[in-house]
């Protein structure tokens, strides 16, 4: 085969890697670009180690809240909305052991910024799917201040803090010990030993 | 040839007018005459309808509020109680989506799937590239989580509904993975989906490279948009939320992401978190069952369904008293590894009132529990007992002595 070869001239000339077939058994696919990954690779880890640069504040995310039209299903507190998720919890709540739900859940303990293990989560989600109808459209600075606006009203951060690929990993969440990873998955066993 | 036409009709009604006559004067409603469709013949001819008389329908879950208050979230039920075989016909399989996924529009010309992350060649297929691979077919069963069944509920479209089964046509994702060279220090896989939301779900690298498709064809034609256009993944076994529709991407990493569908089903209690993503062994009586009507005292096959996350069905059992004793029903389809099985038992009803259930058993042996063994294991009472994780109970149907069929939880 002359894939080795071909690898070798290519990596020493630093030719686009686009320039050869891929995959080693079938040749089927193109290699994407560092580019290419990078506009897809929205999954923020709990490291954080795919955000991107920029940095927002609590006082940024309160202008954006109201621009971008959180409000309208959110609620102007964030947590009387009555349709999308309570963002907002109207109490200070300390961390509560309840099991989150993704259809509306319009209750406090449900808030994500108090109930998330990890504050990329939020990050995440906003980057991803926020707002309704113009999903993806925020810029890396308008996420960081969004999310520092959720955090900072429901006491997890103080409302100066600056968030940014640094900071924003490390927020000590109050839920943050608060779940069970699923078991390690292995075929042919069942999902939990002495379980009826 | 059409002159001859009518004449053939005729004969047909005549003959068949005679036939029940002959066969003890059981009357042929006038439904059996031909009627005619409102559809051109070639719209007929080039995809064809069911009969105006077949009415089975979906219907969205009640207490979600399907479409909600955004006119956007979906669960939406499969009418188990018509159910047949094991195939569920795709304009009946049960969907649920994430906030605005209801059917987006997606050009297969224009998808693409990314596997990158913790590979040594991140690659992207195009649909027609994903098509020249090596692939499979395989009948499988989904299931939303959400699938319990509630006092409140009538049916069993309402108690079981959010699960179906179809056959399913793809690449191995362990053959993409491998193409892709995965890196020793990877554990998990980050699926993601091109609608609105981009649904992500973290799922074990194990069963990732075991058995999970990335698929595009569905019950023979491709994946419908409800059920993910163009591509699919299939994680056989596992809860709904990780049989990512519109896959575009798969990241390898090592750890798992905490996305926000992640996030949706965490638990703080390690158990809970053990059985909430692998569907435990489960089955349901769908004839006879709540809202059906039985004739009277004689002879009714009985028929359900009965699958398990963790492989095929050895076996499933049924009471007619309300589990004081069980007896072997068969089985009546080939036992897929997670897909549904059905199961037939001969009964003869002796018009007094009776509870039926049926419980089943996987290939590791587990037993399908009923409420009692649940609030045994938890140790609560029965009447309060909150099943964790994927409900998977027995359902009993109360059948009264007038031959009505209620739900047994109620």
């Amino acid at each position: 085969m002359g894939f080795p070869r071909l690898f070798i001239v290519t990596t020493v000339l630093g030719i686009c890697q686009t320039a050869w077939t891929q995959s080693p058994t079938y040749g089927i696919g193109k290699s994407p670009s560092a580019e290419e990954i990078r506009a897809w690779d929205i999954a923020i880890s709990p490291t954080g180690k795919e955000l991107p640069p920029g940095h927002g504040t609590a006082k940024e995310g309160a202008a954006l809240y109201v621009r971008k039209g959180c409000a309208a299903c959110h609620g102007a507190t964030g947590s009387s909305g009555g349709h999308a998720p309570t963002l907002i919890s109207r109490h200070d709540l300390q961390a509560k052991p309840l099991v989150p739900c993704l259809a509306p859940c319009v209750n406090d303990s449900n808030a994500m910024a108090i109930h998330s293990p990890f504050a990329t989560t939020i990050w995440d989600y906003i980057n991803r799917g926020m707002p309704i109808g113009k999903e993806g459209t925020l810029t890396p600075n308008e996420v960081y201040a969004l999310t520092a606006y959720l955090l900072s009203k429901n006491n997890v951060i103080k409302e100066d803090d600056v968030l940014d690929q640094q900071s924003l990993p490390k927020v000590k969440m109050p839920n943050r010990d608060g779940f069970a990873l699923p078991p390690d998955w292995k075929p042919g066993e069942p999902r939990l030993q002495g379980y009826p | 040839m059409d002159s001859k036409k009518p004449n053939r009709r005729r004969f047909l009604k005549g003959s068949a007018a005679l036939a029940g006559v002959a066969a003890g004067g059981v009357p042929l409603a006038k439904s059996q005459t031909p009627g005619t469709s409102d559809k051109k013949i070639d719209e007929l001819i080039a995809y064809g309808d069911r009969s105006r008389f077949v009415t089975s329908k979906r219907f969205p879950v009640a207490e979600r509020h399907s479409p909600d208050e955004f006119g956007l979230t979906f669960h939406v039920l499969a009418p188990l109680q018509d159910s047949v075989g094991i195939i569920t016909p795709s304009s009946l399989f049960y969907t649920a989506t994430h906030r605005g996924a209801f059917v987006p529009d997606i050009d297969p010309r224009e998808h693409r799937l990314m596997i990158h992350g913790m590979v040594d060649r991140p690659l992207v297929f195009t649909m027609d590239e994903l098509k020249r691979l090596p692939y499979v077919s395989r009948i499988h069963f989904v299931e939303c989580l959400g699938n319990r069944a509630r006092p409140t509920h009538k049916t069993v479209q309402e108690t079981h509904g959010l699960t179906s089964c179809a056959e399913w046509t793809g690449v191995p994702l362990s053959l993409l993975l491998k193409e892709a060279g995965v890196q020793k220090a990877a554990s998990w896989i980050v699926a993601e989906g091109a609608e609105e939301v981009k649904g992500a779900s973290s799922i074990p690298l194990a069963k990732a490279m075991d058995d999970t498709l990335v698929c595009y064809a569905m019950n023979g034609e491709p994946i419908r948009p409800q059920q993910g256009f163009p591509l699919r993944l299939m994680v056989p076994g596992f809860e709904g939320i990780y049989q990512i529709k519109y896959l575009r991407r798969i990241k390898v990493v090592d750890r798992y992401y905490m996305t926000y569908d992640d996030y949706g089903h965490i638990n703080p209690d390690p158990k809970t978190a053990a059985l909430t993503h692998q569907i435990g062994p489960k089955s349901v009586i769908t004839y006879p069952s709540g809202g059906q009507q039985l004739s009277g005292p004689g002879f009714y096959e009985i028929s359900g369904l009965a699958w398990s996350g963790a492989g095929v069905i050895r076996s499933v059992e049924l009471s007619a008293d309300g589990g004081q004793s069980w007896k072997n029903a068969e089985l009546r389809t080939p036992a897929f590894p997670m897909a549904h099985t059905r199961f037939g038992f001969h009964w003869n009803w002796d018009g007094k009132e009776c509870v039926l259930m049926s419980r089943c058993t996987d290939e590791l042996g587990t037993v399908q529990p009923t409420r009692a063994d649940v609030a045994k294991y938890w140790n609560e009472p029965v009447d309060k007992v909150r099943v964790r994780g994927a409900d998977n109970t027995v359902q009993p149907w109360r059948v009264a002595s007038d031959g009505s069929v209620h739900n047994g939880l109620s």
